[in-house]
């Protein structure tokens, strides 16, 4: 062997998340969870919903994480943390970083109105949604964050999704809260560092973190962490931040954006898509990308 | 960065012992992971450069560091081949398991 | 402190003394004021307790959860829709073991829009697993609520105190408003042995197998069985501090009765002054209301209609397709115990229509012309 070195690690070492939990092999929302721990700390409560988490966690009377965790209603994530959050403080607990996470169903749909109530109030807490653009849990069914072309079981190939997916930040932003930011998996310094960021701030905090899902997506386990990378250098998922629904921040700049067709074709998802419709997801990746550099070139 | 808790399955033996609500009282750590595996992570530390990368991506948290090197944890290693994918050297193979 | 108060602000007022510390609540008519004057209480500090202002009353009983695990004491209240928006956290809340204590104003479910009171609101959440307490009065609701916090927290299941639309709840009366010290020499402060805390990790209300859900739902059954006695125990209590006795159901000239009229909520008080005509008249009639309806009283029912002829069950409610709700379980509590004693079941009230002494007249004519009910479901007052 050779030389002795210290190992540089380039996120903190906390451990919060345990081996043995029930997640498949390759698992985005897993890594998600890991990592914004990582940045909590052990001083966090969470708020999860139906989803695929709480499949993950573990089934009574075990449990993978070594914070406590509410499982809610799957339509209550972020009301759920309004709650908890009030509880604790008048329990005389006023540090606790309360947490609503939830998968992108019960963000973008069964959960908007909780959410939406929450965030008008400015509520407290920090929301994290990771998203796997589907309803996972139950076997694999097309959410409003499912994109355009995709095959779900509820979106067979002969009709597949046909309405782009919603764009869950500008309706965040719309309720002028005080931070928002999308994260990515394949990128775990900057999903870090705007964890940290959110827990230092009051009020309700919204993050999008996109967490690929191996069997929901037929992609490859060892993929995961390359389809999270690519979605950000193709701007189908771009990293940046708003703050209080204005000042629009971009984290990773693109010197060169990719084309979309290395990711669609590494994923059985998009295998039915024809050039036609290949050519037009790619237009509408670049006018919503475009969209983006205005609100971003919009803040300087 | 070894495990913490203890990794025993429950049983209750009585009915007091039984919690009145469902929560979680002990870790699915009990639950050995490693068992899912079909093929396995080796890591060649002739070629490692200790850049943590696979101890970074793991989902499983089945990568843990000894001595400032990877270790693999086949307790729970389920094999999925990000450690592999993502290992800027390529020196970790995927390899079959034997059954 | 005597006050002149409607029957809303009697909860507010139950509250308020129960000191609850987390409020989550929507408006709905006829519940309103409920939450009117709690918002005044907070704002005037005179209420120390966190009022989280959501935008339904899902969302408000799901942040009662929330703040409930974490160990605050929690209060809401709501009515018909609002209930039925509820009606799958209801199930949390008592799966979940969470003690939150609901005012419900008592309302007819639309459609037709209705305001009015009837009880299929609440019936219709009768196997969540919450305690419900039927109030005949002002008073009742307001030392309820404080009742219902004691019970709540000793079993960790959740209470529901019900009030009829407008009767009760638009309408003033005398309230003795007890002494804050004292209410809290009843009432300790919510201080659960487990909670959602990072001191001490637990995950709550996660994915469970049939190797142990049975368990859980036996237990909680099991807690529900203590309840009965801890209502009354916990009803003297109240007497002996406060001078009025809080239990299960109130007996009114039952014990020498050959009629039994069998009622809940406020029609009870009409009820009495219905019985105390009748026996003017020289019928023997008597009253008893079913206070707590979950759980339900079985013995209490059972040894006061010893000594009767008959029994006349007022619903004002319906189980569509089979009766009023009070009938089916008072027949069910009876079977096998009452020697063939006949039980007629009436609907009357349904949607706010108005149950005066005169209803329970005709309800005794009814009984007393008959030796056994002819029809599954008498009505009275349908103008049809
Ligand atoms: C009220 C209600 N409706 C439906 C369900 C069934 N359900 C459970 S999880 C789920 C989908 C979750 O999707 P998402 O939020 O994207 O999380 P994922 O499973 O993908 O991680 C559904 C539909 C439920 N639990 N509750
Ligand atoms: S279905 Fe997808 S998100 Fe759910 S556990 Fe499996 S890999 Fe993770
Ligand atoms: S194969 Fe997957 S589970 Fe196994 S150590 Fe590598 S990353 Fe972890
Ligand atoms: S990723 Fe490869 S080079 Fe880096 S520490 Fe792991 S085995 Fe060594
Ligand atoms: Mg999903």
């Amino acid at each position: 062997m050779k030389k002795e070195k210290k190992m540089k690690l380039s996120l903190p070492e906390v451990e919060l998340m345990n081996s043995g939990h029930m997640a498949c092999q390759g698992c985005g929302a897993t890594l998600a969870m890991r990592f914004a721990l990582k940045a909590l700390g052990q001083k966090v409560a969470l708020c999860i919903p139906a989803c695929c988490w709480s499949v993950i966690d573990g089934p009574f009377p075990y449990s993978s994480l070594d914070v406590p965790i509410f499982h809610c209603a799957f339509e209550t994530a972020a009301v759920s943390a309004s709650g908890v959050k009030a509880g604790l403080e008048m329990v005389g607990d006023k540090e606790t970083t309360v947490v609503a996470w939830a998968g992108d169903g019960g963000t973008f749909d069964i959960g908007i109105q909780a959410l939406s109530g929450v965030a008008e109030r400015n509520d407290d807490i920090i929301y994290i949604c990771y998203d796997n653009e589907a309803y996972m849990n139950t076997g694999i069914q097309r959410s409003s964050a499912t994109p355009y072309g995709a095959w779900t079981t509820t979106t067979p190939v002969k009709h597949f999704k046909n309405r782009p997916k919603k764009d869950m930040e500008a309706i965040m932003a719309a309720h002028r809260i005080p931070y928002i930011a999308t994260a990515s998996i394949g990128y775990p310094e900057d999903l870090v560092k705007k964890v940290k960021k959110a827990k230092e701030i009051k009020g309700t905090k919204f993050l999008h973190i996109f967490a690929p899902c191996p069997p929901g997506w037929k992609s490859q386990p060892e993929d995961t962490i390359k389809l999270a990378r690519m979605a950000v250098q193709n701007a189908i998922f771009p990293l940046y931040e708003i703050e209080w629904g204005e000042k629009y921040t971009l984290n990773i700049k693109l010197k060169e954006k990719k084309p979309i067709n290395d990711y669609l074709k590494i994923q059985g998802r998009f295998r039915h898509l024809t050039k036609k419709e290949i050519v037009f997801i790619q237009e509408e990746v670049d006018k919503k990308w475009e969209r983006l550099l205005l609100c971003v070139n919009g803040s300087k | 960065m070894k495990k913490k808790k203890g990794a025993q399955k429950i049983v209750f033996k009585s009915e007091k012992d039984f919690p009145l609500m469902p929560m979680s009282i002990g870790s699915m750590l009990f639950n050995k992971t490693g068992a899912w595996r079909n093929i396995k992570p080796v890591i060649n530390l002739e070629k490692c450069i200790q850049c943590g990368i696979c101890w970074k991506f793991c989902p499983d948290v089945a990568i843990f560091i000894e001595k400032e090197w990877p270790v693999i944890d086949y307790e729970y290693c389920k094999g999925c081949g990000l450690c592999a994918e993502e290992c800027p050297t390529k020196c970790i193979a995927m390899v079959e398991e034997e059954k | 402190m005597k006050k002149v108060i409607m029957g809303n602000h009697a909860l507010s007022y139950g509250a308020k003394l129960g000191r609850a510390q987390v409020i989550a609540a929507y408006p709905i008519t006829p519940q309103t004021q409920v939450v009117e004057l709690l918002s005044e209480m907070c704002a005037d500090k005179s209420l120390d307790a966190m009022f989280i202002k959501v935008e339904s009353e899902h969302s408000a009983m799901a942040a009662c959860l929330g703040a409930s695990l974490a160990g605050a004491r929690t209060f809401t209240a709501t009515s018909a829709q609002g209930l039925a928006l509820m009606h799958e956290l209801l199930h949390w809340a008592s799966g979940g073991r969470l003690p939150v204590v609901m005012g419900n104003i008592n309302r007819a479910m639309a459609p037709g829009w209705s305001i009015w009171s009837d009880q299929n609101d609440s019936l219709s959440q009768r196997d969540t697993g919450w305690m419900q307490f039927y109030c005949s009065s002002n008073q009742e609701v307001l030392d309820t609520v404080i009742q219902a916090f004691k019970v709540s927290e000793k079993l960790l299941i959740p209470s529901m105190v019900i009030l009829d639309a407008f009767t009760l709840s638009h309408t003033y009366e005398v309230v003795d408003i007890p002494d804050q010290k004292k209410v809290d020499e009843y009432l300790p402060p919510f201080n659960p042995s487990i909670k959602l805390t990072p001191e001490e990790p637990h995950a709550f209300g996660g994915l469970t197998s049939p190797e142990h859900y049975f368990e859980l739902r036996y237990k909680l059954q099991k807690e529900m069985e203590k309840a009965p006695a801890l209502i009354e125990k916990t009803g003297k209590e109240y007497e002996k501090m406060f001078g009025r006795y809080l239990g299960l159901v109130e007996k009114h000239r039952c014990d020498d009765a050959d009629l039994i009229l069998i009622t809940s909520g406020a029609m009870g008080s009409t009820a009495r002054i219905a019985v105390d005509e009748l026996r003017k008249e020289g019928i023997k009639a008597g009253n008893l209301r079913i206070k707590v309806f979950r759980p339900f009283p079985f013995e209490i029912i059972r040894n006061a209609v010893k000594g009767a002829k008959k029994i006349a069950v007022v619903d004002r409610n319906i189980s569509y397709g089979h009766h009023g709700m009070f009938f089916e379980e008072v027949k069910s509590a009876l079977y096998g115990y009452s020697d063939g004693l006949p039980v007629f079941g009436f609907i009357t009230g349904l949607g706010g229509r108005d149950i005066t002494p005169s209803t329970f007249k005709e309800i005794t004519q009814y009984t007393l012309e008959r030796d056994k009910p002819k029809e599954e479901i008498i009505w009275i007052g349908v103008k049809l």
